[in-house]
């Protein structure tokens, strides 16, 4: 076993340990807090069936990022379409025997392009935040960082197009990780660094902005349904205080 | 401390999104509340000495109990999708006026006491600590919001500016720093039963002079009866509609639905208030304490329904909150929602042919409506989803012939605040208030030109006060603002003597 494949091996495990345990912490920590008040925001639904269509909305559509502002939405939107037909294509190498549909050649060459796609759309974000001086005012360091970590990803992910790695082995080092029978991770420049960026990645997204990911459906002016007179809506810290008097 | 002159903002045909001036509005910060208003709250007189610590304590209590301010401070993906939404930051060019920087003030805070990588790397993710500097900004910054929720339906996560400028007005009073506007009026609230300190014998005196005003202009003998008990509604209504004009045009228009369609109603003088400024501090115990004195009126009364009046955050207060701070209203009749807004009422009886009118009492004036935010984005009307537009644009076309909407992206869930809600109208902060009506003003100028419209109706105590100040100011006539049930009462066939 080389050191590079134990080290990335190691690191992988507690990645992994630290995306899994620190989001499902999030999410956790998330559905204990109440909400003590109706605030959703229009067009409220009424019924726990319209809410989950408007969020099935948000999270494909960006609906109110659309209406919001279209060059962002137009960034956006690319961006994680992109991510997720990355991610699909991905699937190859932590399935084995390969999911039939994931071996689909559209899935595999869409998994491809949309890696330009995301380069395109991230860059378009980045411009935003350098150009449009309400953008830059807000944005801090970790802001640009976050940005320029998931475009050298992709452009690492793309560049091995041109520099060959053996991707079987790859996907061995991966099913290995798996099932706990290790096998060597070749030990490529370009695929290393493509590894250890994803690798921090995995490892700050408990502790940034990317929480917007789970926030989303928490976000009480979205989820809650707009009923608050048919039916009495109130937190448990609220009724100690009616029982207080 | 003299509220000083500034510069007035010219009218464009569209509201520009302007390049930002950093601290253009820094100076601006409303009077703080005495000490003896801040105790009568359950606050401390002045700020505390430790008042850091107990600020912190009191952020992570906050954080604790409310789902929104957490998931809020945590999701922001700094997008910059808000940042032209904000009247305020139309209006000031202040970057702490777009939501997202007026967020970050509390954030930077968050950050480097909530979380790790504001521990460990605060220069990289703008994490500060709650400096008295940061503490001034917030003071200054989050009395510039009206917690009107315009950001928040633009933003892809649904972050809601309002919920965190109400716990940072709630984290402030806990450490001494309060708002006087709106402190001192809480106080007479309580003490009193309505945000003007009008004491009973004041209020049943105002009462019958409207009913002589009434009777002389129609020869009808219009009633506004105050704690009769037994009547089937309890009216809670703004004070404003006592007698601040143009608001008490609508308290008559109400007086008159409910005698054309024989409704027996009341006022209370204990519960004489619909307003709730409890939510403007973001203090859900004073809040509740407001909202109580309704049920008690309620039940001391014997009523059989609740009827709201023209007012913004009331009705938000009253049709979301309402039950849930001072329910359940089971000892009423549960053939009708609780509470009611007028508008509902009054669009009911149009419905079932009970109320007729004669359009043509109006024909003098041409009409826009202006939402006001909270019924808009924080509250509903009937039972179909956005009752809260149609209802009322309803009642205007029934009431009225010329009827025009300002443009699409400043009306219903997009309407622009009047730039004096969320505890906001007072005259410390005058000029954020006419520097934050100019986007509502802009698109009242191009229906004025383009329709000929001569009137905004509203339906919002603070709205139609703030109004009547812009529109002076902004060459508009005072009186070109007028209340809902105006036009009801208006153009209303009167049968019953
Ligand atoms: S739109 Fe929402 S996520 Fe984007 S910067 Fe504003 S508050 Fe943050
Ligand atoms: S709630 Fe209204 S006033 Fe406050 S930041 Fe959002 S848009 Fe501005």
């Amino acid at each position: 076993m080389s050191f590079v494949t134990i080290f990335y091996g190691i690191s992988f495990y507690v990645a992994t340990l630290i995306l899994f345990i620190g989001l499902g912490y999030r999410i956790y920590e998330y559905s204990i807090i109440p909400s003590p008040l109706k605030i959703p925001t229009p067009p409220a639904p009424k019924t726990k069936s319209g809410v989950a269509i408007r969020l099935f909305r948000e999270v494909v559509f960006f609906e109110s990022l659309f209406s919001a502002t279209k060059w962002t939405w137009l960034f956006g939107w690319l961006f994680h379409f992109a991510l997720l037909l990355a991610a699909l294509r991905h699937l190859r190498y932590f399935t084995d025997p390969v999911w039939f549909w994931v071996s689909w050649e559209i899935v595999q060459a869409a998994g491809h392009y949309a890696g330009y796609m995301m380069v395109f759309g991230l860059i378009g974000l980045l411009a935003r935040r350098i150009f449009v001086d309400r953008v830059r005012y807000i944005s801090n360091p970790s802001d640009y960082l976050m940005l320029i970590l998931i475009i050298a990803i992709a452009v690492t992910g793309l560049l091995m197009k041109w520099f060959h790695t053996d991707i079987y082995a790859v996907k061995m080092f991966f099913i290995g990780l798996m099932y706990f029978q290790w096998s060597e991770l070749p030990s490529d420049f370009i695929l290393l660094l493509h590894l250890s960026l994803v690798l921090l990645l995995m490892i700050i997204f408990p502790y940034s902005k990317l929480l917007h990911a789970p926030g989303l459906f928490f976000s009480p002016t979205r989820n809650q349904t707009d009923n608050a007179r048919d039916q009495r809506h109130i937190s448990d810290w609220a009724k100690k205080l009616e029982s207080k008097k | 401390m003299a509220v000083k002159e500034f510069e007035k903002p010219i009218l464009k045909e569209y509201t520009p999104i302007p390049k930002l001036v950093e601290e253009a509005t820094s100076h601006l910060a409303p009077f703080k509340s005495k000490e003896e208003f801040q105790k009568s709250l359950g606050y401390p007189g002045e700020l505390v000495e430790n008042w850091e610590e107990v600020a912190l304590d009191k952020m992570g209590d906050l954080l604790k109990k409310y789902r929104s301010l957490r998931v809020y401070m945590d999701s922001c993906i700094q997008c910059g999708a808000c940042t032209d939404k904000c009247h305020y930051y139309l209006g000031t060019k202040d970057p702490n006026n777009m939501p997202v920087g007026r967020q970050n003030l509390m954030r930077g805070v968050y950050r480097k006491h909530f979380t790790l990588p504001g521990k460990f790397f605060p220069k990289l993710v703008g994490a500060v600590d709650l400096t008295k500097e940061v503490l001034d900004d917030w003071y200054s910054y989050y009395h510039q919001c009206s917690q009107c929720r315009r950001c928040a339906v633009f933003c892809p996560i649904g972050i809601d500016t309002a919920e965190i400028s109400m716990a940072a007005r709630e984290i402030m009073d806990s450490v001494g720093v309060g708002q006087k506007y709106c402190n001192e009026i809480i106080g007479k609230a309580n003490k009193i039963g309505n945000n003007l300190g009008l004491p009973k014998p004041a209020l049943a005196d105002t009462l019958e002079g409207l009913e002589e005003d009434v009777e002389e202009e129609t020869g009808i003998d219009v009633k506004f009866p105050l704690d009769v008990k037994g009547a089937d509604v309890l009216l809670i209504t703004p004070s404003a509609d006592f007698f601040a004009e143009p608001h008490v045009d609508g308290l008559i228009g109400y007086a008159k639905v409910f005698h054309e369609a024989g409704i027996s109603w009341t006022l209370s003088s204990y519960a004489s208030e619909a307003a709730n400024f409890g939510m403007f501090i973001g203090s859900y115990d004073n809040m509740r304490k407001l909202a109580l004195r309704i049920r008690e009126a309620a039940l001391e009364l014997g009523v059989k329904r609740i009827v709201f009046g023209e007012c913004g955050h009331a009705w938000r207060v009253a049709y979301s909150f309402l039950n849930t701070l001072a329910g359940p209203f089971d000892f009423l009749d549960p053939r009708y929602p609780v509470p009611q807004h007028i508008c509902e009422v009054t669009h009911d009886l149009i419905n079932k042919n009970i109320l007729k009118f004669d359009k043509s009492a109006n024909d003098g004036k041409v009409i826009t409506f202006h939402d006001s935010c909270n019924v808009a984005r924080a509250s509903g009307m009937g039972d179909v989803m956005g009752g809260q537009f149609s209802l009322p644009r309803d009642i205007i076309k029934a009431t009225t012939n010329n009827f025009y909407d300002m443009d699409d992206d400043t009306i219903m869930e997009k309407t622009f605040c009047c730039g004096g809600g969320g505890g906001l109208l007072t005259d410390d902060l005058i000029e954020l208030r006419m520097k934050g009506a100019q986007p509502r003003m802009e698109a009242l100028k191009r229906v004025v030109e383009d329709h000929g419209v001569t009137h905004m109706a509203a339906i919002c105590a603070i709205c139609k006060s703030q109004f009547s100040k812009a529109f002076q100011y902004y060459g508009f006539e005072l009186d070109q603002i007028i209340s809902l049930h105006q036009l009801v009462g208006d153009a209303l066939i009167m049968t019953k003597k």
